[in-house]
């Protein structure tokens, strides 16, 4: 028999009271992190479509680059699953033998199908960009050049028309794509609420809602993140030009970036509302019908995860940020900050949700605590530690720059579309 | 009387195939061993817990271990002991140190000292896996590797199991963990290979005070069924409507 025995959870769960022998933290951070980046991942493909599809004008500029970020943050989105998974090698058979009373069986075809609509959105967005550099880059001397405009001719996939009548086909194609993408992306991450709401045995996990309140998190969220690394990326662009010393093509940036955010600051907080809404709702209900396991949950909430849910989620996470978003005389570092703890706020939401809904034994006379690893010292503790998480955060952002190499999600007026 | 060639050689070959038979092929069955065999034969295992003659001892714990190869210094266990204690104040106190391998050797639960004066009623209660009839973690299973048998028990196919702890989170009773060499999902399936060759579960050979029973429901005539249909008997946390099939004699409203 193999020696190295380890038991799942031993390393980071504390147990109060009466816990049963086998019950410990077994869905730890990464499984934080699943809907967190899920999450992004359909919030980032809503902003996009607000301009695709609803022809949001002032939305434009964000739009472009929140769609090609959603194709970053997209395998994002597995990777906390394939991190917690205790037997990785087999993390196809989801897909090969799909058991489908189990609502974490749709996952691989639901993923694909998404990941199918963004990629082939992005192409038809983009073709025309893509011919156009297969011809500026053929008298380029180089290696480098000759390669990238490799690239450029498989990203064509030999489709070199680009007509009048060929691009209107694209953005109709891209157009229509769009619309089917809202409710798959909305499918996609309300699913990974209902993997919650749907287990019988939490009590807290235990709600109809919970699919809805996922998705409201996951527009606001989504669209924070997208504001935010737009901002950043801007606020370079704008310091980089005035160094060189164009004044004005600094202040055109600064003047852009002003007029999306505003307009995108709108929609952050109608999602914001209606998600706080819903949480707020579900928190109610719990306490007015009071059901058997009340009583632990409210020890919970009130008590043990007091700061986490109502300093560190709601107040911090979402009042604050919503006063600073909606006082008069708003600026960019005040709107950055906002973002920033909108965000955080999100991030805590699931936390308390993941973590919290483990923090009461099943057999409600007992508690346990996460303790998360900080220094991993196996890989074990490395994969459902701190590390863990920040590599998947840090992905997104590693990906994106690769993609826009070659689909420039920035360039601003690199097409009409 | 005559003998070709042809006849001698095959009669020969005949014998030597006979003979070589191991006597092994000649074992007569027990009435169970024959009905465990035969895959049509009516089976829904159940099991029996009497709370009122369980002692603690921890000897179920231990046979379970032992025989099902679950690390014995793991705090993971697929079956275990509770200890109950109800003060006169009113309080439920609750402990089962390692599972109750141990037994109950220590009057303190969990360092706290109790007054034997002040306790209204003890007692232990043995857990196991309830086989339910709808099981919450064969319906989440997204790849199928945990599954229910025609004779009611629920195993885990461990070449399948991709270990994502969905089923251990559906499992309103805690019974399922990560096996902590296996990596995939483990509990109890009442010794399932031994009662398929019609020999009882670890944990019931070993109980000396008769808590432990397994039944098979289909059979009117079996003594433990007998006993479910007739006294009365409760299940653990039937209100997930998972249907256990661990039915209790004894089971007081402070057991969780």
């Amino acid at each position: 028999m193999n020696e190295d025995v380890i038991v799942h959870g031993v390393e980071w769960t504390v147990k109060e009271l009466f816990v049963y022998p086998n019950e410990f933290i077994y869905w730890s951070i990464q499984i934080v992190m699943y809907p967190y980046m899920t999450g992004l991942v359909a919030g980032a493909f809503v902003l996009s479509s607000l301009y695709h599809v609803f022809g949001k004008k002032e939305l434009k500029e964000i739009a472009q680059f929140s769609l090609v970020f959603s194709l970053a943050l997209l395998p994002v989105a597995a990777l906390p699953l394939l991190l917690h998974l205790q037997q990785p090698l087999r993390a196809m058979e989801p897909l090969l033998t799909p058991h489908f009373t189990s609502a974490i069986a749709a996952f691989g075809i639901v993923f694909t199908a998404y990941g199918l609509i963004v990629l082939s959105e992005i192409w038809f967005v983009y073709r025309q960009y893509f011919v156009e550099q297969v011809y500026a880059l053929k008298s380029e001397p180089g290696f480098a050049n000759t390669l990238k405009r490799s690239v450029y001719r498989v990203l064509t996939i030999g489709a070199y028309d680009v007509s009048a009548g060929a691009v209107k086909v694209d953005k109709k194609a891209a157009k229509i794509l769009a619309a089917i993408g809202i409710p798959v992306a909305c499918f996609l991450h309300g699913y990974a609420g209902f993997i919650f709401g749907s287990v019988k045995a939490n009590a807290l996990w235990m709600s109809p809602l919970m699919p809805v309140i996922f998705i409201m998190s996951a527009v606001v969220s989504g669209i924070a993140l997208c504001m935010l690394t737009y901002i950043i990326i801007m606020e370079w662009q704008a310091f980089w030009q005035r160094r060189r010393g164009g004044a004005l093509a600094a202040s055109e940036i600064k003047g852009a970036e002003v007029d999306v955010i505003s307009s995108a600051t709108r929609y952050l907080l109608g999602f914001l509302v209606a998600a706080i809404s819903l949480e707020l709702l579900d928190l109610i209900f719990r306490g007015y019908t009071a059901m058997k396991s009340w009583d632990i949950l409210r020890s919970v909430m009130y008590g043990k995860d007091f700061m986490n849910i109502f300093v560190l989620q709601y107040t911090l996470g979402n009042l604050v940020p919503f006063v600073l978003l909606i006082l008069p005389g708003r600026t960019m570092k005040r709107t950055v900050l906002a973002l920033l703890l909108v965000l955080f706020g999100v991030f805590m939401m699931r936390w308390n949700v993941v973590i919290g809904g483990q923090a009461f034994s099943l057999s409600f006379s007992g508690y346990m605590h996460y303790e998360i690893p900080i220094i991993p010292h196996s890989m074990e503790t490395f994969k459902e530690g701190l590390f863990g998480a920040l590599t998947v955060i840090a992905t997104p952002f590693v990906l994106f720059w690769v993609i826009n190499q070659f689909v420039p999600s920035l360039r601003r007026n690199v097409e009409e579309n | 009387m005559t003998c070709s060639r042809r006849d001698f050689l095959k009669e020969a070959v005949g014998g030597t195939l006979v003979s070589s038979l191991p006597l092994s092929a000649f074992v007569f069955l027990t009435t169970e061993e024959a009905e465990a065999a035969i895959a049509e034969a009516k089976v829904r295992w159940a099991f029996l817990v009497d709370t009122t003659t369980c002692t603690g001892c921890g000897l179920c714990v231990k046979a379970c271990k032992t025989e099902n190869e679950i690390p014995y210094e793991a705090p993971v266990t697929r079956t275990w002991v509770e200890r109950y204690v109800v003060t006169k104040d009113g309080q439920t106190h609750i402990d089962s140190p390692l599972g109750g391998r141990d037994g109950f050797i220590d009057d303190k639960i969990r360092d706290e000292e109790i007054d034997p004066d002040n306790i209204d009623k003890a007692f232990f209660v043995p857990k196991l896996c309830n086989q339910c009839d709808n099981p919450a973690c064969v319906q989440v299973c997204p790849v199928g590797a945990t599954y229910q048998t025609h004779d009611g028990v629920v195993l885990i196919d461990r070449e399948w199991c991709i270990g994502c702890g969905y089923c251990i989170m559906a499992c309103p009773y805690g019974v399922r963990f990560f096996h902590p060499t296996a990596k995939v999902a483990d509990k109890c399936n009442f010794c399932y290979h031994r009662i398929s060759k019609g020999m009882q579960p670890a944990c019931v050979e070993c109980c000396s005070f008769g808590a432990r029973r397994l039944a098979n429901l289909e059979d009117p005539d079996d003594p433990v069924t007998k006993i479910i249909r007739t006294e009365r008997v409760a299940v653990l946390k039937d209100e997930y409507g998972t249907k256990p099939h661990v039915f209790y004699i004894g089971l007081d409203e402070a057991v969780r």
